[in-house]
């Protein structure tokens, strides 16, 4: 009995598939007649938001995406960073919000897994891993099990595969109540002369199919991506894709094994719309055709059709043009592992995309077209509202300092988030040489002495929606600090752009200024952006997300030996304040969880300040001569030197200046670090960053165990670890009750 | 002194076992595949951490049943050294080497931090480099770490001193029975630890508390009879 290929093409059809009336005019003037059923699947999974850009492309061309370091900037599975002595680092990040937000565990667990894939396709081995995971209110009543779901769903993928999770974010906002976002970062390592691409060459040679076989979960996943959620999210539960982290891990092994033996021309992972996009991807990149038979693919359903074949986003999967003489050689190696090995098509001269099923051609499209004719969109947008200043004389003072500092350490968003990653394999491959909670992971480059790289994912949705344009270069400006503040010198970075309906002007609007804030940090840092992912349609009834562009940084630290740590300094040690005192409370934490209010401006980025005062720290870690470092961001000065204590399980005495307490101490001013130093050197690294400009003052010395800053606050480090360990925990546990105790 | 170590799809510390073994003996272990029958003549047989067939059956349950277990067994019989890290411990209670099972955590979740160790027998061939009593930090990482067994086989393991690592100052991170952490065979040629101490050896893991094991394990010289 034969698989029915042939539906009727209708109007519902066409809307149900997410393309518009005039995208549909365009297929019909694109063809010269109507698509097959299997021709409208592959025209909406190739045209829709996440796989097509075509809101974004427009702005994302603006980015700077080259430098001398740049191997590979966007537009491959990964972007690929050089590291000196022959090694390159290879990384990427990309959403998997809405997937994650119908069915958590599986959710996260395959958007791990898609990442880990496009990494080690290009011939990486993968080595650390990150998470930006932002959840609604706590106290709405899906965010416990969303969380509990997500980081299970994390860290079952990426414990199994055994890649360390060395950083990542967790941050909680009733603007995520409808829409939590998942933002899976990885890295891996690989050699510069052996780097794997998805472009194909040279005509009629095989067309492998490697991995997983294929089933009828996550059909119609990239399309469902690209659409706003309704009530009616229950049913989309079946575009979920199923992870399997051992058959990845086996096909990690098989991949690099293979690529040894000089089989490979081009590879490509089956990830958004799996076979439609892999095949068209090769074929478009190197001018040719590509002709597959279906009744070749590997499958673990019965009777599914051309139409499920192609849009099948089973995960595991890998498409790869061989070279023919070494077909047996590659399939033995797939056959060790267990996998799926199968020749499922061939490479034409002829520029079409023909699909085979039951002996009948059911699909035949112009394979450039596919991609190139992809309808782009310059959609209109809305210039954002600016706040007016607010100087902090205008923001209300609290009695108690303290009660107000244990607040910000225990509220859902300053709390540790060691509940988080504890339950992430941060140890594995024996190189994690910082682990979550300091301001960067690091590992070690395997192989060399002394060589490291450093990690960092960092956005403040606050600040982006406040001011998009500024709050876009805060977000690569605290990604370069967090890695400078390891020692590092910050190399590339990825960016996961995520918003709301880019159909509406004000959304429009955040996304144009956030990418021009982007673009602007990324070429005053030099921290070009070589990867990233864009995901829109973030909304739930209409209400979007927090305007969050994740930025994940990648920094090379050249001798670890010399790295920062946030803790490593002891009694009689210096503390120092580089960047000068805070004075900005515009959008700050002080204001959102101690005052519950939310106004302002959020902290301006000066680029050349930014730069001038990082370079200056990191020439002063490198030279040995700061013990431990913390950079100041979300609750200022105060909660950074808390953090750095509790971290050391030493105390301090601090001063806090001449100027407004609570700016002083919760003021969120940018490229600003404290740096704890040995009491001999307190006074050359003063020197120092007065001859670089750089403003500082001596904080105090550390000491005891109680964080006191004057008559304004002193707390002992066990009741700031108190507040500061305890609420995640008790939040997961389901005790969690309305602190009281808010200034 | 010579080692193997084990390979089994799905493993995943393999690569930091080899390595650690390396570094302190200065020669890389020979490597056997799953499918392997025999065992090369050596002096310490090695199964990593991981997750062995994805752990879709009981952890360990798979692998336990694969030719090269059989090998194995054999060495282990044969008064061979054989040691098990994390899945390597629970393949080892799968396979009957060792008694008692490996449960989910009683947190329900995978853990990973920092542990101390109590080194409670430092009369084995694989704790020598230790003083008894000695604390010890260690890395774990796993989900299934909860050591069950039977109150006569603890008695046993108890009175026989086949208890040699012991969760110590609080920090049993799974609710294992009696904070058992890791245990050595009748013999005290084989022994299964959940904790990870490959991964605890050189200043870049900030300790080298665990090199004393392999150290142990390999006869290597500064380590006491």
């Amino acid at each position: 009995m034969t698989i029915p290929n042939d539906i009727r093409i209708t109007e519902d059809l066409i809307a149900a598939h997410g393309l518009k009336p005039d995208e549909y005019q365009r297929i019909l003037d694109l063809i010269g007649r109507e698509p097959s059923f299997t021709e409208l699947g592959i025209f909406s999974a190739m045209w829709n938001e996440h796989c097509s850009y075509k809101s974004s492309k427009k702005w994302l061309r603006t980015l700077p995406t080259s430098g001398p370091q740049v191997i590979q900037g966007p537009g491959e599975n990964a972007g690929v960073v050089d590291i000196g002595d022959g090694d390159c680092v290879v990384f990427k990040m990309e959403s998997h919000n809405h997937p994650s937000y119908i069915e958590p565990y599986q959710g996260a667990a395959t958007g791990v897994g898609g990442i880990l894939r496009d990494v080690f396709t290009m011939g990486a081995r993968p080595v650390a891993a990150m998470n930006a995971l932002r959840f609604g209110e706590p106290d709405h009543a899906k965010t416990r099990h969303l969380v509990s779901g997500v980081v299970a769903g994390v860290g079952g993928y990426g414990n199994s595969f055994g890649v360390p999770t060395v950083g990542g974010e967790v941050e909680f906002d009733a603007r995520y109540n409808g829409n939590c976002l998942v933002n899976a970062f990885a890295a891996g390592l690989a050699k510069t002369d052996a780097i794997f691409y998805s472009k194909a060459e040279g005509v009629g040679l095989p067309v492998v199919y490697l991995g997983a076989k294929t089933g009828r979960d996550g059909v119609g996943g990239a399309t469902m991506a690209s659409a706003e959620f309704d009530d009616s999210i229950e049913e989309k539960r079946p575009t979920v894709q199923v992870g399997d982290p051992f058959t990845e891990k086996c096909l990690l092994e098989a991949c690099l094994e293979l690529m040894q033996t000089g089989a490979v021309i081009a590879i490509q992972d089956m990830g958004a719309a799996g076979l439609t996009c892999s095949a068209v991807e090769m074929g478009a990149k190197g001018d040719l055709g590509i002709e597959l038979d279906l009744d070749c693919v590997p499958v673990r359903e019965e009777r599914m059709s051309a139409y499920e074949m192609m849009l099948s986003e089973s995960q595991e999967r890998m498409l790869m043009v061989l070279r023919p003489e070494k077909e047996d050689e590659a399939k033995a190696i797939f056959v060790k592992w267990g996998l799926d090995f199968a020749i499922v098509g061939k490479t034409t001269d002829d520029l079409r995309f023909r699909i085979v099923h039951q002996g009948e051609e059911v699909a035949n499209l112009p394979i450039k077209d596919l991609g190139d004719e992809a309808p782009e969109y310059d959609r209109p947008w809305m210039e954002p509202g600016r706040h007016a200043p607010l100087p902090a004389s205008n923001v209300p003072e609290v009695e108690d300092y303290g009660a107000a500092l244990l607040t910000l350490l225990g509220s859902a968003n300053g709390a540790s988030r060691r509940w988080v990653w504890e339950q992430y394999d941060t140890l594995i491959q024996g190189n994690s040489l910082q682990i979550p909670g300091g301001d960067a992971g690091v590992i070690r480059v395997d192989g060399h002495e002394t060589k490291a790289l450093a990690f960092s994912s960092d956005v403040t949705p606050r600040y982006v929606e406040a001011d998009p344009y500024e709050g876009g270069k805060q977000a690569v400006a605290e990604c370069w600090r967090n890695l400078t503040a390891t020692g590092a010198l910050p190399l590339a970075a990825t960016d996961n752009l995520n918003f709301g309906n880019p159909e509406k002007p004000e959304i429009m609007g955040q996304l144009v200024k956030a990418i021009e804030g982007i673009g602007e940090a990324c070429a005053a840092l030099d921290m070009p952006i070589v990867s990233g992912n864009v995901s829109l349609y973030n909304e739930t009834n209409g209400v979007a997300i927090l305007p969050t562009p994740t930025i994940g940084g990648v920094g090379l630290i050249p001798d670890w030996g010399k790295m920062a740590r946030i803790g490593t300094f002891s009694e009689g040690d210096v503390l120092i304040l580089l960047g000068g005192d805070g004075t900005h409370l515009g959008q700050s934490v002080y204001l959102r969880d101690v005052l519950g209010e939310a106004y302002g401006p959020p902290p301006p980025v000066d680029l050349v300040i930014e730069k001038r005062n990082g370079e200056f720290l990191r020439s002063a870690i490198s030279n040995g001569q700061i013990k431990a470092c913390h950079d100041i961001s979300d609750g200022g000065m105060i909660v950074a030197v808390a953090e750095m204590c509790m971290a050391a399980g030493v105390g301090a005495d601090i001063d806090i200046g001449d100027g407004a307490v609570h700016a002083a101490l919760f003021g969120e001013d940018q490229a600003r670090y404290v740096v704890a130093v040995g009491s001999d050197l307190a006074n050359w690294l003063t020197i120092n960053a007065e001859g670089a400009g750089v403003p500082f003052r001596i904080l105090g010395t550390a000491g005891g165990n109680a964080l006191t800053a004057g008559a304004n606050l002193s707390i002992s480090l066990a009741e700031m670890k108190k507040a500061h360990e305890s609420w995640f925990p008790d939040f997961m546990a389901g005790e969690f009750v309305e602190s009281a105790d808010a200034a | 002194m010579k080692a193997a170590v084990i390979l089994l799809p799905g493993l995943n510390r393999d690569r930091d076992m080899i390595a650690a073994l390396t570094k302190i003996s200065g020669t890389p272990p020979v490597t056997v595949w799953q499918t392997d029958t025999a065992i090369p003549d050596v002096d310490l047989v090695v199964i990593p951490g991981g997750f062995s067939y994805g752990d879709y059956l009981r952890c360990g349950a798979i692998a336990a049943r694969m030719p090269v277990l059989d090998a194995v067994r054999r060495k282990a019989a044969e008064g061979v050294r054989v040691m098990g890290v994390c899945n390597g411990f629970q393949i080892l209670l799968e396979a009957g080497l060792l008694p008692g099972a490996l449960m989910r955590n009683a947190s329900l979740h995978f853990v990973c931090r920092e542990v101390k160790l109590e080194v409670a027998n430092a009369d084995t061939a694989f704790t020598r480099g230790y003083s008894k009593g000695q604390v010890i930090r260690c890395p774990v990482a796993h989900h299934d770490g909860n050591y069950f067994a039977d109150a006569d086989t603890l008695k046993r393991l108890e009175d026989n001193g086949q208890v040699v690592f012991r969760y110590a100052e609080g920090t049993n991170p799974n609710g294992s029975m009696h904070d058992i952490a890791g245990i050595v065979n009748e013999a005290g040629n084989v022994l299964g630890m959940m904790p990870h101490p490959e991964n605890l050896i050189e200043a870049a893991h900030g300790g080298d508390d665990g090199r004393a094991l392999f150290e142990s394990a390999l006869d290597l010289a500064g380590v006491a009879g």
